[in-house]
């Protein structure tokens, strides 16, 4: 076909584009020079003044912790909300439901940010480590809900009925039949919610407290004095941790779906 | 008879089978609906220098009258009457629009050369679309500076070639065209992925039954397949506008001062003034804004699932 050197160019083209910045960033950690247009020569000194810089240590175990607890109350609720749209048709107040799931997709963060702060004023509670975690769960169970909704439509439901028939409670077969086989996208939701917390720098910013500073909202202000290479160093060490987490649930996530679809031939081999 | 009476059982509705409807909805009323009601009452209240910084606060039972008389649309008179936030809001637009046409403009070709591409090298394209989207978006940005400072490497890259006299620099830093190449960079995985799951379910045959017929490629293009992805380009666009008209941070890091956006004049409202009622009418005005481009989005959604 004609086209197809045009498509190759195009893809490069664009995928150019969205990697090279990302690769001079992470090459530049790696340089001796603190000036970006000069290259010095191989160091992994920036990697130690990140490491013996207190205040950007404290917030990355701040930004830790906040992303384990609040990506994993997001996968619940997003889980359920999920179970929700996906197996209750009808139920009083389905659209306004539905309409909270999609709108925080686009919502400026500005806008989430700042009313959730107002929340959090009306009700007396003070900010801090609690208050980031609640904003996060809020946005990151929408993305977990779409996650496990596109799987669940694709779900056989004549494995949890006979489950059901064969007397099994609806609690148990939950957490028997259907949880096992909508894993990986729940692991899946968990992944995206973490990194979605990892990333957030405005909601974050509005809800934070004293004592309760995250990775983002440091590097921003860091970043507004200006570019060091110290911070490409810890830009470099969240991406690798982070492409190594997609890649590991990535190929996860297909050997579980091989494992599925073999047992099902097995199981259909069984039965004729 | 067992077997009945227990699919019975899972289609009547059963207490403890709706908690998994209320634990979710009630989170999203308290976390996401509420917050909006107040953003909306606050925005009616008057600044006051104390903690929180404004009055009145909230109300005894006796005291609403009173409390309802103080509250008035001062915020939103303030809005209209300073030219600067009807500036922000324009440019907050035309930076939206512009940013959307521009990403379709390098979306398309690129999500229709994916779904071209041979079906066995279209799942690592998809990853490789994606991985950018889970590295920090603070950090995508920040990458650009050292890329676009008058002294980055553009300058270099330009002066090394010859394209640029070595006495002269690139002056695209804090300007809008730096800002236009942070959004178009940072949103392009979200405007590839919707177009490319709609051209990738095309039926090819179409196609075929054109050229068959004598169409020439361009004007198939044209005839078949863009009003087939029609569905992919209102998600892929609305996912972009709507959250770039409220862009904020990558209007501050690559941005200059002219650069005009209504994310950033509330940021600043809110921790440089720390005028929350006036921020908070910035957000409501902004909503209300968004208000249809959202529910275009949202039954976009609606027709998908």
């Amino acid at each position: 076909m004609k086209s197809s050197r045009f498509d190759a160019t195009v893809l490069t083209l664009c995928f150019a584009f969205l990697y090279i910045p990302i690769i001079i960033l992470i090459v530049y950690s790696f340089n001796a020079s603190k000036l970006v247009t000069v290259w010095g020569g191989f160091s992994l000194q920036w990697y130690r003044t990140m490491w013996s810089n207190e205040g950007l240590m404290d917030a990355a175990w701040v930004t830790a912790r906040v992303g384990v607890l609040s990506a994993t109350l997001g996968t619940a609720l997003g889980t359920l909300a999920a179970l929700s749209l996906v197996r209750f048709q009808k139920f009083p107040g389905r659209m306004l439901f539905s309409g909270m799931i999609y709108a925080p997709l686009v919502m400026p963060e500005v806008i989430t940010g700042l009313s959730m702060l107002l929340l959090f004023v009306a009700l007396n509670i003070d900010r801090g480590f609690w208050t980031v975690i609640i904003a996060h769960t809020t946005f990151t169970m929408c993305y977990v809900a779409i996650v496990v909704q596109s799987r669940l439509m694709t779900f056989d439901r004549s494995l949890e009925e006979a489950a059901l028939d064969l007397g099994c409670p609806p609690v148990k077969t939950f957490f028997k039949i259907t949880l096992p086989l909508i894993l990986p996208a729940v692991i899946a939701g968990w992944m995206l919610a973490f990194t979605l917390s990892l990333d957030d720098l405005v909601i974050a910013s509005f809800n934070t407290g004293p004592g309760a500073t995250t990775l983002p909202i440091k590097i921003y202000s860091q970043v507004r004095l200006g570019v060091t290479p110290e911070i490409n160093a810890i830009c470099t060490i969240l991406i690798g941790f982070v492409t190594i987490g997609v890649i590991a649930t990535s190929i996860g996530t297909k050997r579980a779906e091989l494992n599925r679809i073999r047992d099902e031939h097995v199981a259909l081999r069984g039965t004729t | 008879m067992a077997s009945v009476s227990q699919t019975q059982a899972a289609n009547t509705p059963n207490p403890a089978r709706w908690l998994v409807v209320v634990v979710p909805y009630l989170w999203l009323l308290l976390f996401f609906a509420a917050p909006f009601l107040i953003i909306f009452k606050i925005s009616l209240s008057d600044t006051a220098i104390a903690m929180p910084p404004y009055t009145p606060v909230f109300p005894g039972f006796g005291a609403i009258r009173d409390y309802i008389s103080e509250l008035d649309f001062e915020n939103y008179l303030f809005l209209t009457e300073d030219p600067l936030y009807i500036k922000a809001y324009l440019s907050s637009l035309r930076i939206a629009v512009i940013s959307t046409f521009l990403l379709l403009l390098i979306g398309y070709p690129m999500a229709l050369a994916m779904a071209r591409a041979p079906s066995s090298l279209r799942p690592t394209l998809v990853m490789l679309v994606i991985l950018p989207f889970w590295t920090s978006f603070l950090i995508r940005v920040y990458a650009w500076i050292g890329i676009l400072k008058p002294d980055g490497l553009l300058t270099l890259l330009l002066q090394t070639t010859g394209l640029l006299d070595p006495n002269e620099q690139i002056q695209i830093f804090r300007t809008d065209i730096a800002v236009f190449i942070g959004i178009v960079y940072s949103y392009l995985p979200f405007m590839v992925l919707p177009l490319y799951s709609a051209l990738e379910k095309m039926d090819n045959t179409l196609l075929e039954a054109g050229s068959d017929l004598g169409c020439p490629p361009w004007k198939a293009f044209w005839k078949i397949t863009f009003p087939l992805s029609l569905p992919g380009v209102i998600a892929g666009s609305m996912i972009c506008f709507i959250p770039i008209t409220g862009e904020f941070v990558i209007p501050d890091l690559l941005g200059g001062a002219d650069t005009l956006m209504i994310g950033k004049t509330l940021w600043t409202e809110f921790f440089g003034n720390r005028d929350w009622p006036l921020a908070s009418a910035v957000a409501v005005v902004l909503l209300i804004m968004l208000v249809v481009p959202i529910a275009i989005f949202q039954n976009q959604q609606k027709k998908v699932v």
